[in-house]
């Protein structure tokens, strides 16, 4: 199986985007371009307003990738599990298009009888260790998520430990929104060291606005940059692309 | 763990007693007796076969259920382990209150108690004895190149006559040199910010190691800011613990290579006051002390000779004071 990258942004916010473009429709762009979109609902106390949730799930179903809505308390666990189980998916999507290609018919994994699924899995697990990661993280900073940010950066530490656990090489991206000056301000660039964050951090002041559309744009273009690095590097590079599954 | 759709998890959680689960592959029946347990992977039953009783695992997610599956193949070729329940049947489910297929495995029963409540009942003298024969499981999986990954008290059930310790839910199994699969922050090296989340054999010793603290602290506790003293400031301050606190701190430095290593340094702490009246000295401790005596002394040395140079100085300046006179 050749080789390729992931692509995924993970966006944390606690609730109704209020400015700009449709995030969902942002999302499905997103998807359109091979990029999976993962969203974490962090709740302070009680439960999240019913069109928060609604945003939340539809982002998330938009962009073909998973969402959750936990305390922030869970939210470490959270966050390294939606990513893994995100590429879980994406990768699924991956072999079971090349079993349809191999079988010529509409096989998925599903469809295969328990004993072959053991096979399929391995590759889908194999992948899932040495495949390259790009994850773009979209931090939603308005107001109400200032007493949760510290919680979020201990979820990324920890994501950075689990991701750099595998054998592929990983680069993050770290972008907030509203930034100071404009509806998104990127504070990390592509690399492999989610680290470099703890000195970013902390000056993040927190806004009004919610332009959660216009930062999902942003982070999809920004996409495009490590695309043109790359190939800089390497000429013969494949993607997974999610939109053909 | 692993995220399930919340909807059809709670549906899956609340079969009715009697409900009959029909494989579409293989045909065989299973007759729900009673749910044994649910976590974030699944819910799993008791239930009648033609085979006697069997425990079926049944997962809206198909990923995790294959995965398990695929461990289970494996231990089950490792011959005489205690490693898992033994696996008897895959298959889906058609579920007629979700119309969808739910995919489930089947495997021995396993009647058991869990491990916290065991020592509850039986006493804090088994502590030491279920991990000895945990690390001896844990051995084995390690040389065929696992390792469990989820280890935790939830996951070990004490069956049988001798009490044996049993492990169960592989999910978070994962082959050796890859990411750890599954884990709970509790008994993770990489929350403690005591390691990476790589699958190595001290992944699952630094587990064993916080199993065996959790036991003599019931209450759970949280990571303060220097996590390795908070661990250690705890294991002396408890009688049964401070027995083993070497045995411990190495488990927790990520110092055993081998989980047979554990095992025997254990075995020597048990038995350490049995030997005839050696008297007990904490290697480290004591080290560390001499050392301190040394550097006082070294530092006393230093003193000294300041004070004798500054001495001459001073008697040198009046003889040139006197002299300029
Ligand atoms: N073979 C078995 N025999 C007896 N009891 C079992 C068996 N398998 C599971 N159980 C019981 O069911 C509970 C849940 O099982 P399991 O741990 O496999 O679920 P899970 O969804 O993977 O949970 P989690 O991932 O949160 O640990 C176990 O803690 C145990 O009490
Ligand atoms: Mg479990």
């Amino acid at each position: 199986m050749r080789k390729g990258t992931l692509r995924q942004i993970l966006l944390i916010t606690d609730g109704c985007s209020n400015h700009g473009e449709d995030p969902i429709a942002m999302a499905a762009l997103a998807k359109e371009q091979g990029i999976t979109v993962n969203v974490i609902g962090v709740l302070d106390q009680d439960t999240m307003d019913e069109n928060g949730l609604r945003e939340i799930e539809g982002i998330a179903m938009a962009g073909g990738g998973i969402s959750q809505v936990v305390y922030a308390k869970q939210l470490s666990q959270t966050v390294q599990m939606v990513t893994r189980k995100a590429m879980t998916q994406t990768l699924q999507g991956v072999v079971n298009r090349e079993l349809k290609q191999i079988l010529g018919s509409n096989v998925s994994m599903e469809d295969l009888p328990p004993e072959k699924r053991g096979e399929v899995m391995e590759i889908v697990d194999e992948l899932g260790e040495t495949v390259e990661l790009e994850v773009l993280i979209l931090v939603d900073t308005s107001g109400s998520m200032k007493t949760k940010l510290p919680t979020v950066k201990e979820a990324l530490f920890d994501l950075s430990l689990s991701l750099n656990a595998r054998m592929g090489d990983n680069l993050f991206s770290v972008f907030v929104f509203p930034g100071k000056h404009e509806d998104v301000e990127k504070v990390l660039d592509w690399t492999p060291k989610l680290e470099a964050l703890s000195s970013v951090f902390p000056k993040l002041t927190s806004g009004g606005l919610t332009p959660t559309g216009p930062a999902l744009r942003r982070a999809v273009s920004h996409f495009q940059k490590t695309r043109s690095l790359r190939s800089l590097i390497v000429r013969d590079e494949s993607y997974f692309e999610e939109s053909s599954m | 763990m692993s995220v399930m759709n919340p909807i059809l998890k709670n549906h899956l959680c609340k079969l009715p007693v009697g409900t009959v689960i029909v494989g579409k592959w293989h045909n065989h029946a299973y007759k729900i007796v009673k749910p044994l347990g649910s976590g974030a992977n699944g819910a799993v039953y008791l239930a009648e076969s033609m085979k006697g009783l069997v425990a079926i695992k049944l997962s809206d997610n198909g990923t995790s259920i294959t995965s398990e599956v695929n461990v289970l193949k494996r231990f089950s070729k490792v011959q005489g382990a205690a490693l898992g329940p033994s696996l008897l049947d895959m298959d889906d489910w058609f579920d007629p209150y979700t119309n969808r297929a739910i995919p489930f495995y089947v495997m021995e029963y396993i009647k058991g108690e869990e491990f916290f409540s065991f020592i509850k009942k039986r006493g804090k003298e088994w502590i030491v004895i279920l991990v000895l024969q945990l690390l001896s499981a844990l051995d084995q999986l390690h040389e065929e190149g696992w390792v469990f990954g989820d280890l935790k008290p939830e996951n070990l059930l004490v069956a049988g006559m001798p009490p044996t310790v049993r492990l169960l839910d592989v999910g978070g199994t994962t082959l050796q040199g890859r990411a750890i699969k599954e884990f709970t922050e509790f008994y993770d090296r990489g929350y403690w910010g005591l390691g990476s989340r790589k699958a190595d054999p001290a992944y699952d010793l630094f587990a064993v190691a916080m199993i065996m603290i959790h036991a003599c602290y019931p209450l759970k506790f949280e990571r303060k800011e220097n996590t390795r003293q908070q661990l250690f400031t705890m294991i002396r301050a408890d009688a049964t613990l401070r027995k083993y606190q070497n045995v411990l701190m190495k488990a927790i430095d990520g110092a055993y290579k081998r989980a047979i290593d554990m095992k025997r340094d254990l075995v020597a702490a048990i038995h350490h006051d049995d030997l005839p009246s050696k008297p007990f000295v904490a290697p480290k401790q004591s080290s560390s002390r001499k050392q301190h005596h040394k550097k006082s002394k070294k530092r006393s040395g230093v003193l000294e000779t300041a004070f004798i140079v500054v001495t001459l100085l001073c008697v040198y300046a009046l003889y040139l004071y006197g002299q300029i006179l």
